[in-house]
């Protein structure tokens, strides 16, 4: 299987990000996109070209790119403020919270390059604790597509969504999961692969990793069904209290660190509503070596094989 | 309004913020004292706002980036008609929507939540740019301390307004020379302003931001230098019209005992005659 899969399409999911953004804009000229001197990296190039007005460049400034982002949605635009994920949330966190999510601006955030996508330029560059910094947050939506079509539907969404919401996308090519046409709905999990001996729940670069898990447990008997979680704030309680329950076990993958992130807020379900043996594989607390994103998440126990081996031992501790 | 009738209603604004502050038994009345005359000009000879219609999309917006000074916002948005009058003695109080720093999720008028310093310039350069890209004549204001000028959020915001012209944008910096713990000139010295300030690119003047001419006078469009954002360095007094506050570092966040209380009540309705 893993022969067959190397041979699939790689989506980088800022083209479909870009894409999607340069049809909303010209539907609907309240649309604009800001960015911190991340004209190439947030692919805005195109968007540059066709709507030369509407992208407002604050230069190397994350505080004033988030308030900018901020004012623009006071005087009615629809800002997508684009930045390496590492710098959009770390350099201007207290703008998102005081400026974005407590003053309840229509600001949509675009975290480019998340996880460990910057890879051997180290871990100043990772975005390994967006999802704990922003969860811990009251009133912005936090959501990692799984691929290309997911990214299109989740951007769409953004625009016609009223509120704060950080969409984390990353540069790290990945297969197509989901059928063209999805739609995409927040709050929600997407059931990739069913199986009655273990969820695996992952979401962003993770789920077609976990998918590849997946079937190799199928291999050993072991069926593993397959969340793709792409909303983690708004969480599927729901999605995660059946997998629970009928499952019986519950393994999260995510590229960020296991305090605070994915794993965190499915085991803080799990543990109010079902509790069940658990595992969370992310990056464990360190700050990564140097390597590519895609090295790194192996060395992390997140190759297709690391999954399942870690799954084959959780699926082990049921009683 | 003319400025005779600004000054009498600054003074009674002042009025309300020292009982409310005194009552409620804390608030930060020294910057508010620096601010008001500057608040009450913007409300009533300055700013296109309708508390009829508060988030009417062409309206001129008013960023108060030193958030701390909350309540004579609050006491002049009661003015204006935006909140009940009444409401006033709520401030601070548990459930009050008037809690240390304004919240335009609960308070009509209030465009932009501010508390931590140097995030309104930031939103008021986006602002600013949402009404150039609409091509629309209404101007936004920002009110920030001279204190809070430290932070470099706000000359990452300078840089950006110069870059985009936005001569929409008026900055307003009440220096009161003054910051939480000491002087200015002790602390991190950004003054003089406008050597700083001229070189990005924006235009600068300096008044008494306690002579409501001079303010007004200020504020007018006819003093916009097209192509260049305006800031209007307000020297002001950190709890101007109180003698025992003014020129004071103590009375950042200080409240007046009883005796105070009197003493300033009675020394600002003497003014007033």
């Amino acid at each position: 299987m893993n022969a067959i899969a190397e041979k699939v399409k790689l989506f980088d999911c800022r083209d479909a990000f870009t894409e999607t953004l340069e049809a909303l804009a010209t539907e609907d000229t309240n649309v604009v996109a800001v960015c911190n001197d991340s004209v190439g990296s947030s692919k805005l190039t195109g968007f540059r070209d066709r709507f030369p007005e509407r992208l407002i460049n604050v230069g190397i400034a994350e505080q004033t790119l988030v308030g900018v982002g901020a004012g623009l949605a006071n005087g009615g635009k629809i800002p997508f403020v684009c930045g390496a994920a590492c710098f959009l949330t770390g350099r201007s966190l207290e703008q998102i919270k005081a400026d974005v999510a407590y003053s309840n601006t229509n600001v949509k955030l675009i975290g480019i390059s998340s996880g460990m996508a910057y890879g051997e330029l180290g871990p100043t560059h990772h975005s390994t604790e967006d999802f704990a910094w922003l969860r811990a947050i009251p009133n912005i939506a936090v959501v990692a597509p799984c691929d290309n079509v997911e990214t299109a539907a989740a951007v769409a969404f953004a625009a016609a969504f009223e509120g704060p919401i950080f969409l984390r996308l990353s540069r790290v090519g990945v297969p197509q999961l989901l059928p063209d046409g999805h739609t995409f709905e927040l709050g929600k999990a997407n059931l990739l692969r069913d199986g009655s001996d273990v969820t695996l729940i992952a979401n962003g670069t993770l789920t077609h990793r976990a998918l590849k898990a997946a079937e190799l447990l199928a291999a050993k008997g072991i069926e593993a069904r397959v969340l793709n979680m792409a909303s983690v704030r708004p969480i599927d309680e729901q999605a995660i209290i059946k997998a629970a329950k009928e499952t019986g076990a519950i393994l999260t993958c995510e590229e960020h660190t296991i305090f605070g992130g994915l794993g965190s807020a499915v085991a803080e379900v799990v543990v109010d509503h079902a509790p069940v043996p658990m595992k969370r594989l992310g990056v464990p607390g360190t700050f990564p070596p140097t390597g590519s994103a895609n090295f790194l998440l192996d060395e992390f126990g997140m190759s297709p094989d690391g999954i399942a081996t870690t799954a084959t031992a959780l699926v082990q501790r049921k009683s | 309004m003319d400025t005779q009738d600004l000054r009498r209603l600054a003074n009674a604004i002042r009025r309300r913020d020292l009982q409310a502050v005194f009552e409620a038994g804390a608030g930060h009345i020294g910057g508010e004292m620096s601010v008001i005359d500057i608040l009450t000009a913007l409300y009533f000879h300055v700013l296109r706002v309708d508390p009829e219609n508060p988030q009417d999309p062409t309206r001129d917006r008013f960023v108060l980036s030193k958030g701390h000074t909350a309540c004579a916002l609050y006491v002049v948005l009661a003015e204006k008609g935006f909140i009940p009058k009444d409401e006033i003695k709520t401030f601070l109080k548990p459930h009050s929507r008037l809690n240390g720093h304004p919240n335009r999720t609960k308070v009509p008028g209030v465009e932009t939540n501010t508390g931590p310093l140097g995030h309104g310039l930031p939103v008021a350069v986006g602002m600013a740019l949402a009404a150039k890209l609409d091509n629309a004549s209404w101007r936004t204001f920002v009110v920030t301390g001279d204190g809070e000028m430290q932070e470099g959020s706000n000359w990452e915001a300078i840089a950006s307004a110069a870059q985009y012209k936005l001569d929409n944008l008026t900055l307003i910096i009440d220096h009161n020379r003054l910051q939480q713990g000491a002087r200015l000139a002790e602390t991190n010295n950004l003054a003089p302003f406008p050597p700083k300030l001229e070189p990005f690119g924006w235009a600068v003047e300096e008044i008494d931001g306690h002579d409501m001419d001079q303010i007004v006078a200020a504020l007018s469009p006819e003093k916009v230098v097209p192509g260049k954002p305006r800031c209007i360095v307000a020297h002001t007094n950190k709890g101007n019209g109180i003698s025992f506050m003014s020129d004071n570092v103590a009375w950042h966040h200080k409240v007046p005992n009883a005796e105070q209380y009197k003493q300033a009540m009675a020394e600002l309705e003497e003014a007033n005659q």
